[in-house]
């Protein structure tokens, strides 16, 4: 089954779980979805359900938290994840600090789902992976499957979770494929998967990055050098257990995130490494990412830019050299 | 005014009954001696600040006598009122304010995000035009569900300009919603007057036809028009006949914060605007249609000693325990962001 196949599985699974589970967003009904991600759900749950928008992200997000605050569990499509962004206030302001301000009197159990990430030559606005910024708000969950079966068991994890979760679809794995398994399929937020077991050092990545980690390692076990490849899978919760786990198995530690340098989540990693387990260290970390610079149009840049299999194959070898 | 209908954008209606202006008459006096109370509490250094209402209160109290069990009300910053016009206790709505343990939102939320879930007071938003999309979500909720429950929202005449206020509206709009949206026009952003920074006269009104909605313009200060309004909104949203967008004109007494003195404005516009206060506007109506004034006047004589004892309780309430700043970040009302 391809991603995009799961995405639209995963939120037919819930919609028909639970009656309050409703999709709302820009061209998600009739259309399909821009990404063809939400086709024939329309035809299943009808107009009550699965509600085509104006070009309105504020009042989306807006109308996903009043319904989320009266009850019902809304999933909000924000189209491009750059688009969340113009609903900011709603996402960080509102939604983020509702369950605080009101001391637990209004938490919201909503999801709110976009396509992030480049590859596609979109150019600067509608490539931006914005996990890190959203994960820097205290109340925000934060979500990004890397493969068709973590679509649909991490979608409903979000669906089912009590609290607002931001859920990262990343454009470039729309037409990967992956074994699915028959049935619902409900998985569980803030757990890491450890999806190569190697021995000389750990390279934790999410999303597009975690197929290219798996690829490098795989080079790289030819060359002798045995990589572990964790898939965060969740940033928020963070599943720092497997993640410190690992990292003592192996003493080394490369992060792999497509996002620029500056306040990465990688950093996060890192520095909680550093700070907790620094004597099973037996290398300095090493942070893999995009320049700090929007992300370019032309191929030849875009793919510059972005952490490629040889770049971390690269920096894999690097590391090792520096020991 | 004795007449027995009154007229007003929203149609001719039948005068309130008269517990109903006794109910409207309560309210905006509990409202006035209530924000009247903690404004000294401000003055004494005691609470930080907020946002008064005071002049503005018929709207409230007319809202507040039509709203029931499952209805929702959004409001702003400026919403002390809008939390008492529900129902809400004063004493806990008081201990909020002044940020204490006993307060509605344990002291977390404070004057500008008043919230009390079980009175359908779902909160006080602080960033402009926010709450709007939001209340058109709750009423996406009810119809959805299939109640006849209706979100009423207040927001400012300045927060006609933002963005936020023509989405939720034409959203609203488009999928006939049971929302109300209600803009206490007082006349000023903060410092700024509203004409000075809008092309329109009616900041709301002028603009209800570009969503489709008939421009509803009413007296801010007349509780009796105000209730007319209301209500034929109310009728319509639980008729499944969509939203309205009603324009009430008033006037803040004060400034636009509790440290503001509001000196930007004529003084010739205060004083009118004072002659023109609802709440003894209202207490001399009642009287020339027979409700004896010394009933109104006891009944004040009673709020005031209920806001007294509000402000005692308040004051000694104690300060939040400091461990519950790690409290509700999440629903199951830990803060952990890692496992
Ligand atoms: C998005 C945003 N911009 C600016 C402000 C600062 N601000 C607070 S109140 C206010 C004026 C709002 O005026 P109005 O909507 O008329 O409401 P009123 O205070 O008169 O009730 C402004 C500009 C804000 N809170 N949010």
């Amino acid at each position: 089954m391809t991603y995009r196949a799961a995405v639209t599985r995963a939120i037919q699974q819930e919609m028909r779980h639970d009656d309050r589970v409703f999709l709302i967003g820009e061209d998600v009904a009739k259309p399909g979805g821009v990404f063809k991600t939400t086709g024939g759900l329309l035809d299943e749950f009808g107009p009550r359900r699965v509600m085509d928008t104006p070009i309105s992200e504020q009042a989306i997000i807006g109308a996903a938290m009043g319904a989320a605050s009266s009850g019902l569990r809304p999933i909000a499509e924000m189209m491009f994840a750059d688009f969340v962004l113009v609903a900011q206030d709603l996402v960080s302001n509102q939604i983020a600090k509702s369950s605080y301000m009101t001391n637990g009197q209004l938490p919201l159990p909503l999801v709110i789902r976009f396509n992030a990430g480049g590859g596609l030559r979109f150019g600067a606005q509608h490539s931006q992976s914005v996990e890190n910024w959203l994960m820097a708000i205290p109340g925000l969950k934060v979500v990004a499957p890397s493969t068709p079966a973590d679509v649909i068991g991490l979608m409903a994890a979000a669906v089912r979770d009590p609290d607002p979760v931001m859920f990262v679809e990343h454009k470039g794995l729309l037409s990967s494929k992956g074994e699915v398994p028959d049935g619902d399929i409900v998985d569980e937020l803030g757990k890491a998967k450890v999806v190569r077991e190697g021995r000389d050092a750990t390279i934790v990545a999410v999303g597009m990055m975690v197929g290219r980690a798996l690829k490098a390692a795989e080079f790289l076990a030819a060359d002798g050098v045995d990589c572990q490849v964790i898939d965060v899978r969740s940033l928020v919760p963070l599943d720092t257990t497997t993640i410190l786990e690992a990292v003592r198995s192996t003493g080394r530690l490369i992060t792999v995130e497509e996002n620029p340098r500056l306040c990465g989540w990688g950093a996060e990693i890192c520095s909680i490494v550093v700070e907790e387990i620094f004597s099973s260290l037996t290398a300095a970390p090493v942070r893999i990412t995009t320049p700090h610079i929007p992300l370019p149009h032309a191929g030849v840049l875009e793919d510059a830019a972005i952490p490629s299999v040889d770049r971390i194959m690269e920096t894999v070898r690097g590391a090792y050299a520096r020991v | 005014m004795t007449a027995t209908t009154i007229e007003s954008d929203a149609g001719t209606q039948d005068v309130p009954s008269s517990e109903v202006r006794r109910d409207m008459y309560r309210l905006m006096v509990e409202i006035r001696h209530f924000e009247k109370r903690w404004m000294r509490i401000f003055n004494s250094g005691k609470t930080g600040p907020g946002h008064s209402s005071i002049g503005m209160e018929a709207i409230a109290a007319a809202f507040g006598t039509l709203l029931g069990e499952g209805d929702k009300t959004y409001a702003t910053y400026r919403g002390h009122a809008h939390t008492l016009a529900r129902g809400v206790p004063m004493n806990e709505t008081m201990a909020e304010l002044l940020g204490r343990a006993t307060g509605l939102n344990g002291g977390k939320g404070g004057s500008m995000h008043l919230t009390s879930v079980d009175h359908g007071m779902m909160g006080s938003y602080a960033i402009i035009g926010a709450h709007l999309p939001v209340a058109t979500g709750a009423a996406l909720a009810s119809k959805y569900k299939g109640e006849d429950t209706v979100t009423v929202c207040f927001f400012g005449d300045g927060t006609t300009n933002i963005g936020a206020f023509h989405e939720a509206i034409n959203l609203a709009a488009i999928w006939s919603l049971p929302v109300i949206f209600v803009c206490e026009n007082n006349q000023y952003m903060e410092y700024t007057p509203i004409r000075d920074v809008t092309a329109v006269d009616r900041p709301a009104a002028d603009r209800a036809a570009s969503y489709g909605l008939p421009a509803i313009e009413v007296d801010g200060n007349d509780p009796d028009l105000l209730h007319a309004a209301a209500s034929a909104a109310i009728e319509r949203a639980r008729a499944g006949q969509g939203p309205s967008l009603i324009e009430a004109v008033t006037y803040r007494h004060l400034g636009h914060a509790s440290a503001d003195p509001g000196k930007y404005r004529p003084q010739e516009e205060i004083d009118e605007w004072i002659g023109r206060d609802p709440v003894p506007m209202y207490k001399a109506r009642l009287v020339e249609a027979g409700v004896p004034a010394e009933d109104l006047d006891e009944m004040e004589q009673q709020i005031i000693q209920r806001v007294e004892q509000a402000a005692d309780f308040a004051l000694a309430s104690p300060l939040p325990a400091v461990d519950t700043l790690m409290t509700n970040v999440w629903a199951n009302g830990d803060s952990s962001w890692r496992r």
